[in-house]
C-alpha cells in the first residue's frame, strides 16, 4: 500500500514537473494538409495592447492541437526516422494547368489491341556470323553496322547490272521513312480531328508555287492513259523532278535518229526484240501440269473399270483438264517474306 | 504513354525531356513563385520580398529588374513571365504615390490569370531581426488561420487560398515528426488588418507522447490591409479544383467487413433457364417417332373432351 502510494505521488510530481499538452477549444484541423482554422472570435483588447503576443499565446495553442492530432496517427520508421503516415488533405486547391487528357491510340495500336498482340521486347545485340561480332539490331550505332556490312552489295539476278545497287538502297530507305513520317501525321491528325484529304494539297491556300505545280502534274497524269491526252497552256511548264516519277508527265519526244548507222541499229534492235522472244518457262507449273495430266490419265483408266451407275458424278473431261494448280501454293518464300512478319 | 503528340518532334532528348515536364501531369509537384518588381520598388518592400523568397526557396523565381507593368489593367506580361519561368504563383511588388507600399499576390491557370489580390504592407520586421535559430530550408511549414472572418468575405476566402497555395510547398503523404518545425499563423482582425507571424516550433518535453510545443517568433512580421481584388469566374475556378479521376478513390462494391474482422462477399448469380439446362443425354430414354405420335392423339382427344364439357357447361 505504501508502495504503491510513493509511486502514484513520484508520477503526480513528475507530471506537474511538465507542463500540460492539453487545450480546451474547437478548431476545424486538416491534418492533411498540416492546416488549422481557428473561427473562435478574437480577443480584441489583447490584441490593441499585446497583439505578439497574444498571437503567440494564440497560436501556440491551435498549433498544439493540430500536433495532438498528428501524434495520433500510425507511424513507421524509416532508417532512424520516425514518420507519420498523412490522410489526404480535405481542403482543396486549384490546379496550375488542367486535367492531362488520356491520348487516344494510333491506328496500330487499335488493330494491335483488338487482335490482342502484345509489345514483346527484341534483344539489341545479336551474332552477326559475317562480321564475326554482336551488331546491335536497333539504337546506337547500328548505322555503322549495317555499313560495315554493306561493303559490298550483290547484284540480283533479274536487275540491270548498271544500276547502283547502293543509291537504290538509299533511296529505299527515304522512302520508308516519308511513309513512317506520313503515317505519324496522320495519327496526329485523326487525333486531333483534323480533316486532311486522302491526296493532293492539304491546304492550297498556303502552298508555295512549287509544291502547286507540282500538283497540277501529279493531277494531270492520273488519268487512264497517263496525261497523254491532256491540254496544256501556251506557256505551262511541268514541275521538275515530278516528271521524272510520274509516267505521263514527260512529253519530251524523242529526237529521231541524227547518222544512219544509228538509225540501222535501233530498227535491228526492235526486229530483234520482236522475233526472239522466247516463252518463259515455269518450271514448277510445267511440272504441276504434267502431274496433273498424268492423274486425269489415271483417273480416266479407272472410270472404264468401274460399273456404269456411279459414274454419272464424273462430268466432260474439258472440265478436269482445265483445271489447273495454283501458281503460289508451295513456292518457298525468300528474302524479304522469309521471316513472314513485316518489318517496320 | 501520357506525351502528347507533336507535328514537329524534338531534336535532342534532353529538349525532349524539357517539353514533357511542361505538359500538365496528373500529380503536380510543388508550385513555383515568381517575385517581381513593378516601377518602383521601395525599401520595405525589397525586405519584404527577400524575406519571402527566403522562405519558398528553391520553389522560387526573383527578377531583380524594374518592369512598366500595371497589373490590374493588363495582366499580360506577368502571364508571359510566368509562362517563361513555368510558375504558376507570383507576387508583384511596386511603390507610387496614389498606392504606397504595394504587393500583388496572384496564381495562374493553365498559363492565364486565375486571381490577384492586392495588398497594402503597414509593417515589416524582417527575419534578420530576430535573434534565434531558423529553419532548415524546404521545411513543410503548417499554417493557422485565427479569426472568425476568413469564412465571411469572399475575398478573405481566396486570399486564404493564396496563402495557402504559396505557403504550403506541396502535398506530401508522410511527415517526419522531428521535422515539424515551422508554423505561420495568418490572423484577421475585426478592423480589416492581417497580421502574418511565422514561428520556429520547440518540442519539449511533456508526460506524455505527445511533446509539449513552444514557439518562438523567428520569422518576418508582416502586418497588411486589403486593397483592391480580381477574383475568378465560378466555372474557371471549378475547372481549376477538378481532381483527375486517378486520384479519384474506387470503393469495392460488394465486400464488407463485420464486427469480427470476417470478410464478407456478395455474388450476384443471374436467373437460371432450368428448361434449357444442358444435362447427359439417355439415348434409352429418348420416346420412339411412334410414342411421340400416341401422346399427340392423346393429348388432342383430351382437349377435345374438355372443350366438349365446356360447350355442354355452356348450353345446359
Amino acid at each position: 500500500m505504501d508502495v504503491v502510494k510513493d509511486v502514484l505521488e513520484k508520477s503526480a510530481k513528475e507530471a506537474d514537473k511538465y507542463k500540460s499538452v492539453e487545450v480546451n477549444k474547437l478548431i476545424d484541423i486538416d491534418v492533411g494538409a498540416l492546416l488549422a482554422i481557428d473561427s473562435n472570435p478574437l480577443d480584441s483588447k489583447a490584441l490593441r495592447s499585446s497583439p505578439n503576443d497574444y498571437l503567440l499565446k494564440l497560436t501556440r495553442d491551435n498549433v498544439q492541437l493540430m500536433y495532438n492530432q498528428i501524434w495520433e496517427l500510425p507511424t513507421e520508421r524509416i532508417e532512424e526516422a520516425i514518420v507519420v503516415k498523412l490522410p489526404k488533405p480535405k481542403y482543396s486547391l486549384p490546379r496550375a494547368k488542367p486535367v492531362p487528357k488520356p491520348r487516344s491510340l494510333t491506328k496500330w495500336e487499335q488493330f494491335a489491341k483488338a487482335k490482342g498482340i502484345v509489345k514483346k521486347k527484341r534483344t539489341k545485340l545479336t551474332w552477326d556470323d559475317q562480321l564475326k561480332k554482336w551488331i546491335p539490331l536497333y539504337g546506337f550505332k547500328r548505322a555503322a553496322a549495317q555499313k560495315e556490312k554493306d561493303w559490298v552489295l550483290e547484284v540480283p539476278q533479274n536487275a540491270n547490272p548498271m544500276e547502283d545497287q547502293f543509291a537504290k538502297k538509299v533511296e529505299a530507305k527515304s522512302e520508308r521513312v516519308a511513309k513512317n513520317e506520313l503515317q505519324r501525321l496522320h495519327n496526329i491528325a485523326k487525333a486531333k480531328h483534323v480533316k486532311i484529304p486522302r491526296f493532293g494539297l492539304t491546304n492550297p491556300d498556303v502552298s508555295s508555287a512549287k509544291e502547286l505545280q507540282a500538283a497540277v502534274t501529279v493531277a494531270k497524269s492520273s488519268t487512264a492513259s497517263l496525261g497523254k491526252f491532256q491540254e496544256k497552256l501556251p506557256k505551262e511548264k511541268e514541275a521538275r523532278g515530278v516528271g521524272a516519277i510520274t509516267p505521263g508527265a514527260t512529253r519530251k519526244r524523242k529526237l529521231p535518229p541524227v547518222s544512219g548507222s544509228d538509225e540501222k541499229t535501233q530498227n535491228l534492235n526492235i526486229v530483234e526484240t520482236v522475233l526472239n522472244k522466247r516463252p518463259k518457262i515455269d518450271m514448277e507449273k510445267a511440272v504441276a501440269r504434267h502431274m496433273n495430266d498424268e492423274q486425269l490419265q489415271r483417273s480416266e483408266e479407272k472410270k472404264g473399270e468401274r460399273p456404269k451407275r456411279l459414274r454419272k458424278s464424273h462430268g466432260s473431261s474439258t472440265g478436269g483438264g482445265g483445271r489447273k494448280k495454283p501458281k503460289n501454293s508451295n513456292r518457298p518464300r525468300k528474302g524479304k517474306m522469309a521471316g513472314g512478319r513485316k518489318r517496320r | 504513354m501520357v506525351v502528347i503528340q507533336r507535328v514537329v518532334k524534338a531534336t535532342t532528348r534532353k529538349g525532349k525531356k524539357v517539353l514533357i515536364k511542361k505538359e500538365p501531369q496528373v500529380n503536380e509537384g510543388p508550385k513555383r513563385a515568381l517575385f517581381l518588381q513593378g516601377r518602383r520598388s521601395s525599401d520595405k518592400l525589397r525586405r519584404l520580398t527577400k524575406d519571402l523568397f527566403d522562405i519558398k526557396k528553391p520553389d522560387a523565381q526573383l527578377l531583380n529588374k524594374k518592369n512598366d507593368i500595371t497589373i490590374f489593367e493588363d495582366a499580360t506580361p506577368v502571364e508571359r513571365f510566368c509562362r517563361k519561368f513555368e510558375t504558376p504563383l507570383f507576387v508583384m511588388s511596386s511603390h507610387s504615390k496614389k498606392r504606397p507600399d504595394n504587393l500583388v499576390i496572384g496564381r495562374m491557370y493553365n498559363y492565364s490569370l486565375l486571381d490577384m489580390i492586392e495588398l497594402h504592407v503597414e509593417n515589416i520586421e524582417c527575419m534578420r531581426e530576430f535573434a534565434c535559430q531558423k529553419i532548415v530550408l524546404g521545411t513543410k511549414p503548417s499554417l493557422v488561420f485565427n479569426g472568425p472572418t476568413w469564412e465571411e468575405t469572399e475575398e478573405l476566402k481566396h486570399l486564404k487560398s493564396l496563402f495557402i497555395d504559396i505557403f504550403h510547398r506541396e502535398e506530401v503523404e508522410s511527415v517526419r515528426l522531428q521535422g515539424l518545425e515551422h508554423t505561420i499563423s495568418f490572423t484577421a482582425t475585426p478592423e480589416g488588418k492581417i497580421l502574418i507571424r511565422s514561428f520556429n516550433v520547440l518540442m519539449k518535453k511533456s508526460g506524455t507522447r505527445v511533446p509539449r510545443l513552444e514557439l518562438e517568433e523567428m520569422g518576418p512580421r508582416i502586418d497588411l490591409t486589403l486593397r483592391r481584388s480580381k477574383l475568378p469566374s465560378e466555372d474557371l475556378m471549378k475547372e481549376a479544383l477538378r481532381k483527375p479521376k486517378e486520384l479519384k478513390v474506387t470503393k469495392k462494391k460488394n465486400i464488407s467487413v463485420d464486427g469480427l474482422g470476417t470478410t464478407h462477399g456478395r455474388i450476384h448469380v443471374g436467373k437460371q433457364e432450368i428448361q434449357k439446362i444442358q444435362t447427359r443425354k439417355m439415348k434409352g430414354l429418348k420416346k420412339t417417332p411412334e410414342e411421340i405420335k400416341m401422346k399427340r392423339a392423346a393429348k388432342r382427344s383430351a382437349d377435345n373432351n374438355n372443350v366438349n364439357k365446356i360447350k355442354k357447361q355452356k348450353l345446359g
